[in-house]
C-alpha cells in the first residue's frame, strides 16, 4: 500500500490529465454530436443518410480500432490535429499546443466516436416529446425557432439529459484507453510506467488508479440517480 | 419526410420542392467534401494503390491467403472470447441480481423466531453481505473496463491466480465488469415490474426466494432481452482490448499484419468495416425483438405487465445509452 502514500503526487497528475482529455473530449463531442443530431433530425434527406451513417459506422466500430485509426493511420496522411491548438484553449491545456500529437489524436478519437452516442440521447430526447405538443405550438401561431424554443427544446431536454450524463460517464471510462495509444501522464499510462518501470505492486497501484476514475465517475453518477428520481416524480 | 416528426408539419407543394432543391445541393456539397477532404489527400499519399489493397481484396496477390487467414483466426480469437464472457456474465450477473434483491428483502427482516445473539448475527452478516456487494458494484461500475483487464493480467498472478492462455484474463476482466452491467439491468427489470407479481407469488405460498426465481427473474429476462444483446455488441467491441494484454485476436493480429504489409488505413478500416457489419446485426436483432415485445405486450395476455414494461422502457433506454 506504501505505493499510494509516496506516489500519490503521480496519482494526482495522472488524474488531472485524465480529467482534461475527458473534458476537451466531452466539449467535443457534444459539439460534434448535436450537429450530427441536427442532421438526422433535419428535413433533409442526404443529410438525414449521412448523420445515419456517422451514427452507424462510429456507433458499431470499436473504440479501439478508431484509436488505432487515429494514432496511426492519420499521422501517415498528415493529420496531426493541428487544428486543436486554438490560442486561448492551449495555454490552459498545455498538451493541445506541443508537438507530441497524440493527445490531440486522443481527443479526436475520442469526441468522434463519442459524438455518435450524444447524437442519439438527444435524438431520443427529441422524439420523446409527444407530436401533439409542437402541433398545438403551431396552431397557436408560434414560429419553428419559437416551437423549438418554447415547446420542443425543454421537454426535449428532460427526456435527454440523463442518457446524455450516461454518455459522458462512459466517455470518461473510455478516455482510459488514451494511455494505451501513446498519451502520457494520464492515469492509464502513469500506472502501468508504476508497475512495469518503478516495479511497484499491481494491486495497490490499481487502487490508486480505480480510485481516480471512481473520484471522476461517481459523483457524476450519483448526480444522474437524483436527476432521474426528481425526474421520475415531476412525470 | 417518410415518418411524421415532432418538429415538422407535412410539407406542402412549396416545401417539398425546397427540400428536393437543399437535397441535391447539400449531396453536391458533402460529395465534394468528401473528395476534397478525404479522397484526395488520400489519394494524394497514394493509399488507393493495389499495392496497399492488393493483400486485402486481390485473390492473386502472394500475401491474400495468409492475410485473411490471420485475419479469420484473429476474429475467431474475438469471437470465442466474447462468447465465453457473455456467458460468464450472464451466469454471474444473474446471481448477482437474485443476490441484491434477496439481500433487499433480507434487511428489513429481524429474524424475531431465533434466539437473539443468532439473529442479532444474521442481520450483522445480511448487512455485510449488502455493503460489500454494494461496494463490488459501484467500484467496478465505476472503473474502465480496460482497467480491469490490466488488473486481472498484472494483478492476479501477484495474487497467485495465473493462467496459461491469456485469453483468461481477458474473459474475466470482461465478465467482471459485464456482470456487474448486467446484474443491475436485471434488478431494474425486476424492480421495474409491478408489485403485485410479488404479491400475487407471496399469497400462494411462494418463498422469497421461489418468487424471484419463478416469477420476478423470468419476466425480468423477457423485458430487457434488448438490452441484454446490446450488451452483447459492448462485450464483442470490448474484446478487441485483449491486444493490451498481448491476447492474439483481430487488433493485435491487423498490428502484426501492418508491420509486414505497411497498409495501416485498409488493414484498420478493413476490420473495422467488419466489426460494424456484426455489430449493427446484433443492434438490428436487438431493435427486432424489442419490436416484438412491444407488440405482445399489447396482446391482452400481457396486459398485466404493461405498467411494469412502461417503466422499464425507459431505463432500456438508459442502458443502452451506457452501453459503450
Amino acid at each position: 500500500m506504501s505505493v499510494l502514500v509516496e506516489h500519490y503526487d503521480v496519482f494526482l497528475s495522472g488524474l488531472w490529465v485524465t480529467l482534461q482529455i475527458s473534458l476537451l473530449s466531452a466539449i467535443g463531442a457534444l459539439i460534434i454530436g448535436t450537429i450530427v443530431a441536427v442532421m438526422r433530425i433535419s428535413p433533409i434527406p442526404p443529410l438525414r443518410w449521412f448523420g445515419t451513417m456517422y451514427v452507424t459506422l462510429f456507433r458499431n466500430a470499436p473504440l479501439t480500432v478508431i484509436m488505432f485509426f487515429t494514432a496511426f493511420a492519420l499521422p501517415v496522411i498528415g493529420v496531426t490535429g493541428n487544428f486543436l491548438k486554438i490560442p486561448g484553449l492551449s495555454s490552459i491545456f498545455v498538451r493541445l499546443g506541443t508537438d507530441l500529437p497524440y493527445f490531440r489524436l486522443a481527443i479526436i478519437a475520442l469526441s468522434v466516436y463519442t459524438a455518435a452516442f450524444v447524437c442519439e440521447a438527444i435524438r431520443s430526447g427529441v422524439n420523446a416529446v409527444s407530436p401533439g405538443q409542437s402541433e398545438a405550438g403551431r396552431s397557436l401561431g408560434l414560429t419553428f425557432a419559437q416551437n423549438l424554443r418554447y415547446v420542443v427544446l425543454p421537454q426535449a431536454w428532460k427526456a435527454a439529459i440523463v442518457p446524455l450524463g450516461s454518455v459522458i460517464i462512459a466517455m470518461i471510462k473510455n478516455s482510459a484507453l488514451a494511455g494505451i495509444f501513446g498519451v502520457t501522464g494520464d492515469l492509464t499510462s502513469e500506472g502501468q510506467r508504476m508497475i512495469s518501470a518503478l516495479g511497484q505492486s499491481a494491486v495497490p497501484t490499481f487502487i490508486g488508479i480505480a480510485a481516480g476514475f471512481l473520484v471522476l465517475t461517481m459523483p457524476l453518477g450519483y448526480l444522474l440517480d437524483r436527476l432521474e428520481k426528481q425526474r421520475a416524480v415531476t412525470r | 419526410m417518410s415518418q411524421p416528426s415532432v418538429l415538422y408539419d407535412a410539407p406542402g407543394p412549396r416545401t417539398r420542392r425546397m427540400t428536393a432543391i437543399v437535397s441535391v445541393v447539400t449531396t453536391l456539397l458533402l460529395v465534394a467534401g468528401a473528395y476534397l477532404l478525404v479522397y484526395r489527400p488520400l489519394a494524394e499519399d497514394g493509399q488507393f494503390t493495389m499495392e496497399r489493397w492488393g493483400p486485402l481484396i486481390d485473390p492473386s496477390n502472394e500475401s491474400f491467403s495468409l492475410l485473411w487467414r490471420r485475419l479469420g483466426d484473429g476474429f475467431a480469437a474475438n469471437f470465442t472470447a466474447a462468447a465465453y464472457a457473455i456467458v460468464a456474465s450472464l451466469v454471474a450477473g444473474t446471481a448477482l441480481a437474485v443476490l441484491r434483491i434477496q439481500l433487499k428483502e433480507l434487511v428489513h427482516r429481524r429474524f424475531t423466531g431465533l434466539a437473539s445473539p443468532l439473529s442479532y448475527l444474521l442481520r450483522g452478516l445480511v448487512w455485510v453481505l449488502n455493503v460489500v456487494s454494494r461496494f463490488f458494484l459501484e467500484v467496478f461500475r465505476g472503473v474502465p473496463v480496460v482497467i480491469t483487464i490490466l488488473f486481472v493480467w498484472l494483478g492476479f498472478p501477484e495474487l497467485g491466480l495465473s493462467f496459461r492462455n491469456v485469453m483468461w484474463y481477458l474473459v474475466i476482466g470482461l465478465t467482471i465488469y459485464n456482470g456487474v452491467v448486467i446484474g443491475e439491468i436485471l434488478r431494474s427489470g425486476m424492480e421495474g415490474l409491478p408489485f403485485g407479481q410479488q404479491e400475487a407469488a407471496r399469497s400462494i405460498g411462494l418463498s422469497p426466494f421461489q418468487t424471484t426465481r419463478l416469477v420476478l427473474l423470468p419476466q425480468s429476462y423477457r423485458i430487457m432481452l434488448p438490452a441484454l444483446i446490446s450488451q452483447l455488441v459492448v462485450v464483442l467491441k470490448d474484446t478487441s482490448l485483449g491486444f493490451i494484454i498481448l491476447y492474439p485476436e483481430i487488433m493485435r493480429t491487423t498490428t502484426l499484419a501492418v508491420q509486414i504489409l505497411d497498409n495501416p488505413i485498409q488493414l484498420y478500416f478493413v476490420v473495422g468495416l467488419i466489426f460494424v457489419a456484426v455489430n449493427f446485426a446484433l443492434s438490428k436483432l436487438a431493435e427486432y425483438v424489442q419490436h416484438r415485445l412491444a407488440r405482445s405486450r399489447r396482446a391482452p395476455t400481457a396486459a398485466a405487465t404493461r405498467t411494469g414494461a412502461g417503466g422499464t422502457e425507459l431505463e432500456t433506454e438508459a442502458v443502452v445509452g451506457t452501453t459503450t
